[in-house]
């Protein structure tokens, strides 16, 4: 199994999503209860799920990889999409993101305060953010959301968007008004086993996209450009593991870890505001970030601190809530049950040819106890999808805890010249 | 301009001028003079040695001329021209660089962003030209035989390695001055030599080197001129000729040093502590210590000599007990205390002063009397069953505090307010009034000052007197050799010799601990109780 | 003494700074949307000085200092128990299951239902112990995930097995949603008999919850633990420095994981006063109290004294803020605002007074040796002898 750890990141990725669609594919051909698990329309589901996460992600890796962690992100995002919903309301959808940016680099900025001027503790700093968003967004709302047409002080009337789009030749897009070939969908009616289930999965993240969501996705390669190819991202990350020895080469630590923080906040709002924009809620609504900040910094950890980790964290968590919406009668998520079962025994048998005992009987008990439940039962209850992103990741950080690279000085109070 | 055959087009140093000139440099901290009119002159091409006990102020000094700290008064000057750092970017881009006695790199990072960082050559969007960096980082490292490879990740090199980095790092940048802040302080003797090499080397081809050590010999075979600095003052600067060492241990501390001497042996035949057989770590590594057997008798002081991380600090953790050993055995008075955990050893007589007083020793952020409690929590005067006994601790510090003459206002300051010296004392206080039957001292002056120092060495002599066992780790040879009844070098986690300070040398303990004696010594391995 | 008067006032100081920071940024605030902030503070305090307010504060503070303990207690070494939120709703409805199944003697079935709930809160944070010990995992991230699993998964699913009939009816109210009622037997009876003959009646069905002494006695047991045993010395050395607490005999994995489930325990208790008052588990039950203890503990520095100080002011706001809904002189949700930035402001606040007083100790204990006079570098009978030559 060594040749996996040399490919390249987003290579190694590439085969563990394989693997997992296989795997998905084989599971749901053997049992026959369900085909979404494999349809265009969970996978269009999961990509607009998971695009706040990976947003909330992305905005902890600009943050930790500059030493500072940020478990605020759930207040930014909540502040992002109140301001996202404010700014798309008055002024069209495209304003909206862009106001909902501002709108998290405003929790930001008082995140920024705290840590790197005044030495607060991060993870204090980080849960006063998380009462000030929210409060903060309410407040706004009683004051400016009460006074619209079909505003309350929980909610905002309808936030418009900012259109679809499908890929041309690949998901039968149009060029300049003439409708292309949609490759993928043909593949995908062919059902031919695991190449149609793949089709189908690709091209629901190519078909009936927001531009926005292609933003969110583009801004996979171009964080990782940034962070690991220029100068910038070097003095950047620097800050996260040795900001004196930054310091000693002339670094202005400060600067970059303002730096970080901000644009962690920027990511975290702009996830906000997609979350208020059509693509998922509509509206704003209170409450409806529901814990995405946290994914967010699950997607972080479970990607290990890199873009293309924390991309495929997103979609995996956010798996299961696109299933679990495309699943009428339950069929799907219970499915999803031996799936996990499979995982579990996988990770079982991994674990045995590692000698780790104490791993295979966690695992292999978990596999057990998913397979029982799959096999003892029709359907499973909604919350089952719900808590499965969170049991993810701390099976992660259980079986892989030791292999996690977080940055050095992730955390660390710095102060210049000590 | 590191070949210094073309001249730079700017700042170019003008022949005459001095590389360096302070004047008057005064720096304070809260309760504290680092730099007192400090004025020294450092002539283009030299190298030139600062020397200073601790706390005299050299590295204070270093920070100011790097720009990571700023004067309070006192004006300086770099080739003639008026100088005012805001931050190291100011003093790197006058050709100023330095090598810091704590390395200064990131483990996760190769040597090439180590390297490059805030120098890094960019093409258009803020993309870093890696290529080009890595070709001028070849070049700089071969005019100067400085080996390494640019994609190595640093947490893979060593130390010797590391400074290979620093070094070249410094140079990349295009340094004319070099600052090197206590560079053999790490290596071995040879990594030295190498060092002093790649220095002349570079004063050949005209740089300047600003040196600060504290080994006095170092400095005599290496430096062109030498300031000396005491309690935070210049006291003189002597070219090198005809000075000798006791000339500048006299600079330096006003007088001449005191030295570690036990008088006659209080050594008994009862064996305290007992090492059998000892391992840690292994399993597919190296161990970190490797089948150790030692005895250390009630009135004897054991030295342990050895190059740091060879293995020293680990027998220290499993003995205190905050590692456990994956084979052998560690007895206390005959009693096998090796599955035994930090609480109960230290309960059955085992006093510690560990290597580093701020990570392990202190609270640092506690008052003097919870410091004192510390590692004896748990007996009278301490505690009171289940209670801490408040009354008696405080009372107890006071002991303390006058029987080990800790200075200090109070006992309700923190153990942070306190000096290196007087923290020490208070740690020693502490473990010697516990009534121990053993103490490990790990390097129980590093870092003091003088007088501290000394008082410690006293402290230390009458526990012997007293019958108590101790085990010394120290990398100062000369406080090995004074104080010890029995050395034991350790190289590679091994016993390599077991010697009698009265017929050592620091040279010849030198050569055992790099393992260069090995080979012509045949008392490898073995073991005498008793010198 | 005028060391200890200048240490005491510098205590105060931050706290009180805050607390004006935050009720400067908030009238600034309310200016701006047009309310008079004057007016609206007027009334609350008005509001807050009636009995009856009187008590619904000191019942509002009862859980938020509790929780404020809990956080508190992984605070002092450093342990962050981000997950008291869970753990308390964990706790409850599972007492509240097993507090309906049984027929005990008053003060008999009181206890065990508190000791169920401290037992499901201790379980729960231990496993964040747990993990952190064998696994390396950060606490932090641990207890947001089992929050999250417990609070969407576990609850939610308990909620649905153990609902003893009834549904939200065409009112719209849910009193009959929820688990089993608890017997009578099984509740705290509330404290108006105990305070109302000194205060008069409070009225209004107000009453003063039982669980206020349990948050005392919570209260005196931390501060003796902490200041006065061996156990609490172990904590706090642990929390000031791991490795020194480690050299000095203090097992580092043992105190995470029994620190992780003494705070578990008292999360366990929060819920207790709402249980007590509701008699069972239903939607209405209180939530965010976990957060909110996070913010009093931080703002009552982690000490017995002063969380008791910053849970009145969270109460306070929490509860005569109500008034400015009827009274119009502003948005009650002012107070979220005034919250969020009293915790930021007392923070900074203790950040900076910390490093102000570093900064002034360190001078006076350099002032106090230069008077006293310094002595020869060295005084001993060392053997002068000329090293390194």
């Amino acid at each position: 199994m060594g040749w996996i750890s040399s490919l390249p990141g987003w290579a190694r990725w590439a085969l563990y999503a394989a693997i997992g669609i296989f795997v998905l594919s084989l599971v749901q051909t053997l049992t026959g209860e369900t085909t979404e698990l494999t349809s265009v329309g969970t996978s269009q589901a999961m990509l607009r799920w998971g695009v706040p996460i990976l947003l909330a992600g992305l905005g902890g890796l600009f943050s930790e990889r500059a030493g500072v962690i940020n478990i605020g992100l759930e207040g930014m995002m909540i502040l992002g999409m109140w301001f996202g919903a404010w700014g798309a309301i008055n002024y069209g959808g495209w304003v909206g993101l862009v106001v909902g940016v501002m709108g998290g680099v405003l929790g930001a900025l008082i995140h920024a305060i705290a840590t790197i001027n005044f030495g607060v503790d991060h993870i204090i700093s980080g849960v006063a953010i998380n009462i000030i968003g929210p409060a903060g967004a309410r407040y706004l709302s009683s004051e400016i959301f009460s006074g619209y047409d079909g505003g309350s002080i929980t909610q905002s009337p309808r936030v418009p968007g900012v259109g679809k789009f499908d890929m041309p030749f690949l998901a039968g897009g149009d060029v300049f008004g003439w409708q292309s070939p949609d490759l993928l969908g043909t593949i995908g009616e062919l059902e031919i086993f695991f190449l149609s289930d793949v089709a189908n999965l690709t091209r629901g993240l190519m078909s009936q996209v927001a531009p926005s969501t292609m933003v969110a996705v583009a801004l996979v390669p171009i964080s990782w450009y940034v962070l690991w190819k220029t100068r910038f991202g070097l003095r950047l990350r620097i800050c996260g593991e040795a900001p004196k020895q930054g310091e000693a080469q002339g670094i202005n630590v400060y600067l970059y870890k303002y730096y970080g923080v901000l644009l962690s906040g920027a990511l975290a709002g702009l996830g906000g505001a997609f979350i208020a924009s059509p693509e998922l809620g509509g509206i704003y609504l209170e409450g409806q970030v529901n814990n995405r900040g946290f994914i967010g910094l699950a997607a972080l950890i479970f990607g290990n601190y890199r873009p293309a980790g924390i991309l495929m964290g997103a979609m995996l968590f956010a798996y299961p809530f696109g299933l679990g919406l495309r699943d009428i009668n339950e069929t799907a998520s219970h499915t999803l049950l031996l799936v996990t079962a499979v995982a579990m025994a996988a990770i079982a048998l991994w674990a045995t040819s590692k000698g780790r005992r104490l791993d295979m009987v966690v695992a292999a008990v978990m596999a057990g106890l998913c397979a029982a439940w799959y096999f003892l039962s029709d359907t499973v209850p909604d919350w089952w999808v719900n808590i499965l992103p969170f049991v993810i990741v701390l099976l992660v950080l259980f079986f892989n805890a030791q292999r996690l690279r977080v940055p050095a000085a992730d955390g660390e109070p710095y102060r210049r010249g000590e | 301009m590191t070949q210094g055959n073309d001249s730079p087009a700017d700042g170019s140093p003008t022949i005459n001028q001095p590389a360096i000139e302070l004047s008057g440099i005064t720096k304070t901290f809260p309760g504290v003079v680092a730099n007192d009119d400090v004025s020294m002159t450092v002539a283009q091409g030299e190298i030139h040695a600062i020397c200073g006990e601790n706390g005299a102020g050299k590295s204070t000094l270093m920070k100011i001329l790097y720009g990571m700290q700023s004067a309070d008064e006192g004006t300086m000057r770099v080739f003639g021209d008026r100088v005012d750092f805001k931050s190291p970017t100011d003093a790197i881009d006058l050709g100023i660089g330095m090598v810091h006695q704590h390395f200064m790199l990131a483990d996760q990072l190769t040597v090439l962003e180590n390297v490059v960082l805030g120098a890094e050559p960019t093409k258009s969007g803020g993309r870093i030209d890696f290529e080009a960096a890595k070709a001028h980082l070849q070049e700089v490292s071969e005019s100067y035989g400085l080996d390494v490879d640019p994609d190595d990740l640093v947490e893979t090199l060593g130390v010797g390695e590391r400074q290979r980095v620093e070094i070249i790092k410094v140079l990349y940048r295009g340094a004319k001055i070099l600052i090197l802040d206590e560079p053999t302080a790490v290596l071995v003797p040879q990594e030295v030599e190498e060092l002093f090499r790649n220095m002349r080397e570079l004063k050949a081809d005209g740089a300047t080197i600003l040196f600060i050590d504290h080994k006095l010999e170092e400095v005599l075979e290496i430096a062109d001129s030498i300031t000396v600095l005491r309690h935070g003052k210049t006291v003189a600067t002597l070219p090198n000729e005809g000075v000798t060492a006791s000339d500048l241990a006299e600079l330096m501390v006003g007088s001449e040093l005191p030295s570690p001497e036990i008088t006659e042996s209080t050594v008994t035949d009862t064996v305290t502590l007992e090492v059998r057989n000892l391992t840690v770590g292994g399993g597919g590594d190296r161990p970190a210590v490797d089948d150790v057997s030692l005895k250390v008798h009630a009135g004897e002081i054991v030295g342990i000599a050895g190059v740091e991380g060879n293995g020293q600090s680990e027998l220290v953790n499993a003995i205190v007990g905050t590692v456990s050993p994956s084979e052998g055995s560690v007895f206390l008075s005959g009693e096998d205390i090796t599955r035994r955990n930090v609480r109960t050893r230290r309960e059955s007589g085992i006093a510690y002063v560990p290597e580093d007083r701020h990570h392990e020793g202190l609270l640092l952020s506690a008052p003097l009397w919870e410091n004192a409690a510390l590692g004896h929590q748990t007996k009278p005067p301490y505690a009171r069953g289940f209670f801490i006994d408040r009354a008696g601790a405080r009372e107890h510090t006071e002991t303390i505090r006058a029987g080990f003459d800790v200075r200090t206002p109070n006992i309700d300051v923190s153990a942070q307010t306190l000096s290196g010296g007087n923290q020490q004392k208070l740690i020693l206080g502490r473990e010697l009034t516990s009534n121990p039957k053993l103490l490990v001292a790990a390097h129980p002056t590093r870092g003091i000052d003088i007088g501290a120092q000394a008082a410690v060495w006293d402290e230390m002599r009458q526990a012997r007197k007293d019958g108590l066992a101790t085990l010394l780790i120290s990398a100062d040879l000369d406080e090995l050799i004074g104080l010890s009844d029995t050395i034991v070098v350790m190289f590679r986690g091994g016993v390599v010799a077991t010697l009698d300070p009265s017929d050592v040398t620091p040279r010849t303990l030198g050569a055992y601990m790099t393992g260069a004696a090995i080979e012509s010594d045949d008392r490898t391995d073995d073991l005498k109780g008793t010198p | 003494m005028n060391n200890l008067l200048r240490r005491v006032l510098l205590s105060a100081s931050a706290p009180v700074i805050a607390l004006l920071f935050a009720v400067l940024v908030s009238s600034v605030v309310l200016l701006a949307s047009g309310s008079n902030p004057i007016a609206a503070y007027g009334d609350m305090v008005t509001h807050a000085l009636k009995l009856g307010t009187i008590v619904d504060i000191l019942n509002r503070a009862t859980p938020l200092y509790l929780s404020g303990v809990a956080a508190a207690i992984g605070f002092r070494m450093n342990l962050f128990n981000i997950g008291v939120e869970g753990q308390y709703r964990f706790a409850a409805i599972v007492s509240a299951y097993v507090g309906a199944q049984l027929a005990l003697p008053g003060v008999l079935h009181v206890a065990v239902i508190l000791l169920v709930a401290m037992f499901v809160g201790g379980a729960t944070a231990g496993v964040a112990g747990v993990l952190k010990v064998t696994r390396g995992i950060n606490e932090v991230i641990s207890t947001i995930m089992i929050n999250a699993i417990l609070i969407s998964g576990v609850i939610a699913a308990l909620s649905k097995r153990w609902q003893a009939g009834g549904s939200v009816d065409a009112t719209g109210s849910n009193a009959g949603v929820g688990t089993d009622p608890i017997p009578e037997s099984g509740l705290i009876p509330n404290l108006n008999g105990l305070i109302e003959p000194i205060t008069g009646e409070i009225g209004r069905g107000k009453e003063l919850t039982g669980m206020f002494l349990v948050a005392v006695a919570v209260g005196v047991a931390y501060h003796i633990i902490l200041n006065r045993t061996r156990f609490g010395y172990d904590l706090r050395a642990s929390g000031v420095n791991p490795f020194a607490a480690t050299a000095g005999g203090v097992s580092a994995n043992r105190m995470i994981v029994t620190a992780m489930v003494l705070s578990g325990m008292v999360a366990g208790l929060v819920g207790m006063p709402s249980l007590m008052a509701l008699g069972r588990f239903n939607p209405n039950f209180v939530s965010l109290l976990g957060f909110g203890g996070i913010a009093v503990a931080l703002l009552g520095r982690n000490n017995p004294g002063g969380i008791v100080f910053g849970s009145l002011i969270f109460a306070f706001l929490d509860v005569s803020s109500g008034i400015l809904q009827i009274s119009g002189s502003a948005s009650r949700e002012i107070k979220d605002i005034i919250q969020g930035i009293i915790l930021l402001a007392a923070v900074v606040a203790y950040e900076v007074v910390r490093r102000y007083r570093e900064r002034e100790e360190a001078r006076l204990a350099a002032e106090a040796l230069a008077e006293s006079g310094s002595s020869p570098p060295f005084e001993s009978g060392s053997t002068p002898s000329v090293a390194g030559a």
